[in-house]
């Protein structure tokens, strides 16, 4: 007999004295597990605190109210069906005439110039839209709302704030304005133009639609062509291919290609598809050609993994029914699969929407006014919208940028929460 | 270590001689008059690895062959050439021939489609589809086209479920999902759906090495009644159970095909020593 060295009593002191230390290790893993989420927490909640409290102001809109004059000589135009007359008509000048009879008492060159500065520069068209919409207002008054210019707009809000900024204005304007305030002639709107119009050089007329409709257009061409193409490409991998050497080989170039930085895809697109295939630039076409090139991988590897995770048993039983292996696949390795492809597909474009580097390559970087109608018309997308925003000088372009932040991110939200949802309605337990 | 135990003993005993010649012919009676299936000198290989020697077998017509031995023998290896189930693992290879109604499964242009419709297969784990009762037995007659109606299916699947003696538990709800049964249950629908194409041999790899002794005693009256119309070979672990449902019975061993005998003499009168070795229990 040796000492006794795992008796019942030994063992049972020398587990007791253990206990409180690795107890302790547990309760500090637990705080570091909550602080690490806290982290995480308060760095979302300041970024999300910081885009809506700059953000929000966009969403609303100054106007003044003016009493204008549809004067046929003033604008020049005496039949609203003449596409020629319209185009040559002098719009600006209805707007330009009430802010005259609204304070009679300026004068002097410069005065007037800073009179006119108080609405936007496309109020006119903006009447004019009205005039063609209800052609008997020719020739007759109307009180209306005019869209404010975007520097009045930036003072009125921050007025309102209480820290008027007033940088951009000339005494007199500031003057007005309160006059106009006091009259009731001046408030905030809710800002419609942001959802229905395109980009523009004025702050106050820009809106992000053409850049959602670019983003539309390229994403839908991106899923077209990239789930397809992945979906086959994983399930040739998965389930077909014979495992070799090249198979290996072209798994890791696949997993590879997933980590190209986005900007390279671009370049590529650039150099194939605009420079040697002479697809158009700017538009949607190339824009989801370049952005299938870079979900692809993503699409690939995450549809493998839930061909991976049909069950081994499955395959069997329909191989030994005397399924062929295409039926096998279609029957019923597919349908088990389908709910993580399409999670991955979610997944995948929401990174194609939130992707600017490699549609900055290809030219969809340009200002377009126009919203696009089709795959075909030059576009913009909406984070290369943001990137335009961001680099503009205009004060007022400071909060439409975080507000169409807003609008990018909540489109995320909402495609990776379907993703979520996707998954837990469709997932089948074994 | 006390090594005058009598017992270890005879274990080391029996260690010694658990290593077989690489000339071991298999004793007793391997061939049939009648044989539905004929395996002469198969041999299978994992890439480089040989997991069955020089095997040859008949199985005859409407007959219940058993197969035993120990863990990695190659028994279920050797089950799954009989359908080239085996096809589907990639470093596999199989050499020999193996028969059908003489017919060479193993022929180029024989297609593995036909075949795998003609020799059905159970498998060790119930796998039914994530499909509907119905659905899970309609499988085999609609990807082969043997029902031109949905009155013909409908009776397909009827028969095939009452064969299985399924039918009175499921005929109330055939539209549920079929791995809402339980085990034993599922395993029967299994063999439903198998014999729901009408099978010349039907393959089972340890049927009932994941039910419970009620749901087995089931799945072997149902062997003994499918075995007037079906030719059956049973992979089992279960000496009792190879005893209760099997006419036949070969013992593997170590890839090698031992002894081959009516299943009453292997349990009383073994012909080979190593048989006799494992039927008492001596190891395995």
């Amino acid at each position: 007999m040796n000492k006794p060295v795992n008796t019942p009593v030994n063992n049972l002191e020398k587990i007791r004295k253990s206990l409180s230390r690795r107890n302790r290790s547990e309760r500090l893993f637990r705080w570091y597990g909550r602080l690490a989420i806290f982290i995480g927490l308060a760095a979302v909640t300041v970024l999300f605190t910081d885009i809506v409290s700059k953000g929000h102001g966009a969403f609303r809109i100054a106007y003044l109210q003016l009493e204008v004059g549809y004067d046929q000589d003033l604008i020049g135009v005496d039949n609203l069906t003449d596409p020629e007359q319209l185009i040559l008509g002098n719009w600006q000048a209805v707007p330009k005439q009430a802010l005259r009879q609204q304070f009679p008492d300026v004068a002097g060159r410069s005065d007037k110039r800073k009179l006119y500065g108080l609405v936007s520069n496309g109020s006119g068209f903006d009447l004019k839209d009205r005039l063609l919409a209800n052609p008997l207002l020719l020739g007759t008054r109307e009180t209306v709302w005019v869209l404010a210019d975007d520097d009045i707009d930036t003072y009125y809000k921050s007025w309102l704030d209480g820290e008027p900024y007033a940088a951009r204005l000339s005494d007199k304007q500031v003057k007005w304005i309160g006059e106009l305030h006091d009259q009731g002639k001046i408030r905030l709107q809710f800002n419609s133009n942001l959802f229905t119009r395109g980009d523009s050089r004025e702050p106050e007329q820009a809106g992000i639609r053409g850049a959602v409709m670019g983003s539309l257009f390229t994403l839908l061409l991106t899923l077209m062509l990239s789930f397809p193409v992945g979906v086959a490409a994983a399930i040739y991998l998965e389930e077909f291919a014979p495992k070799n050497g090249w198979t290996d080989f072209i798994e890791v170039n696949i997993n590879n290609l997933a980590a190209v930085p986005s900007i390279i895809f671009g370049l590529l697109g650039l150099a194939i598809f605009i420079n040697f295939f002479h697809v158009p630039r700017s538009v949607p076409i190339v824009g989801g050609l370049v952005l299938t090139l870079m979900t692809l991988p993503t699409i690939i590897i995450t549809s493998r993994a839930a061909i991976k995770s049909v069950p081994p048993s499955i395959r069997e039983a329909a191989l030994g029914m005397g399924a062929s292996k295409y039926q096998m696949v279609m029957h019923h390795v597919l349908p088990l699969a389908l709910p993580g492809m399409l999670t991955g597909a979610i997944i995948g474009m929401a990174q194609a929407l939130g992707e600017s580097a490699p549609l900055l390559m290809i030219g969809m970087v340009a200002f377009i006014v126009d919203i696009p109608a089709g795959f075909n018309d030059p576009a913009t997308v909406l984070p290369v919208q943001i990137f335009l925003w961001a680099d503009s000088p205009e004060r007022a372009f400071i909060e439409k940028t975080s507000a169409a932040i807003m609008v990018l991110l909540s489109f995320l939200i909402v495609m990776n929460t379907s993703a979520v949802w996707v998954r837990k309605r469709l997932e089948r337990r074994w | 270590m006390n090594a005058t135990d009598p017992a270890m003993g005879a274990k080391a005993e029996v260690k010694q001689n658990l290593e077989v010649a690489d000339n071991q012919v298999t004793v007793g009676s391997c061939f049939t008059d009648a044989p539905k299936m004929t395996m002469r000198n198969v041999n299978v290989f994992y890439d480089d690895k040989q997991a069955i020697h020089n095997v040859s077998v008949d199985i005859a017509k409407n007959e219940v062959i058993a197969m035993i031995g120990p863990s990695g023998c190659g028994k279920s290896t050797f089950l799954r050439s009989l359908n080239r189930m085996n096809d589907t693992v990639e470093s596999c290879r199989v050499e020999g021939e193996i028969c059908m109604d003489g017919e060479n499964l193993y022929a180029p242009k024989l297609d593995v489609v036909e075949l795998r419709a003609r020799v059905g297969m159970v498998f060790q784990k119930p796998n039914p589809f994530p499909k509907s009762i119905y659905d899970n037995v309609a499988y085999g007659p609609k990807i082969h086209g043997l029902a031109d109606t949905r009155v013909d299916l409908d009776e397909i699947v009827e028969n095939s479920l009452r064969k299985a003696s399924l039918w009175e538990e499921v005929k109330e709800r055939l539209h549920q999902s079929g791995t809402g049964l339980s085990g034993g249950q599922q395993q029967r629908l299994c063999i439903a759906r198998a014999i729901a194409v009408s099978p010349e041999v039907i393959l089972m790899d340890e049927p009932c090495s994941a039910l419970d002794p009620i749901a087995t005693a089931k799945i072997e009256e149902l062997i003994e009644e499918l075995s007037q119309n079906f030719t059956i070979a049973i992979v089992t672990h279960s000496m009792q159970q190879a005893a209760r449902v099997s006419h036949r019975t070969a013992y593997f061993h170590l890839g090698r095909l031992i002894e081959v005998n009516p299943t009453e003499q292997v349990f009383t009168m073994p012909e080979h020593e190593l048989t006799e070795a494992y039927i008492t229990g001596r190891f395995g």
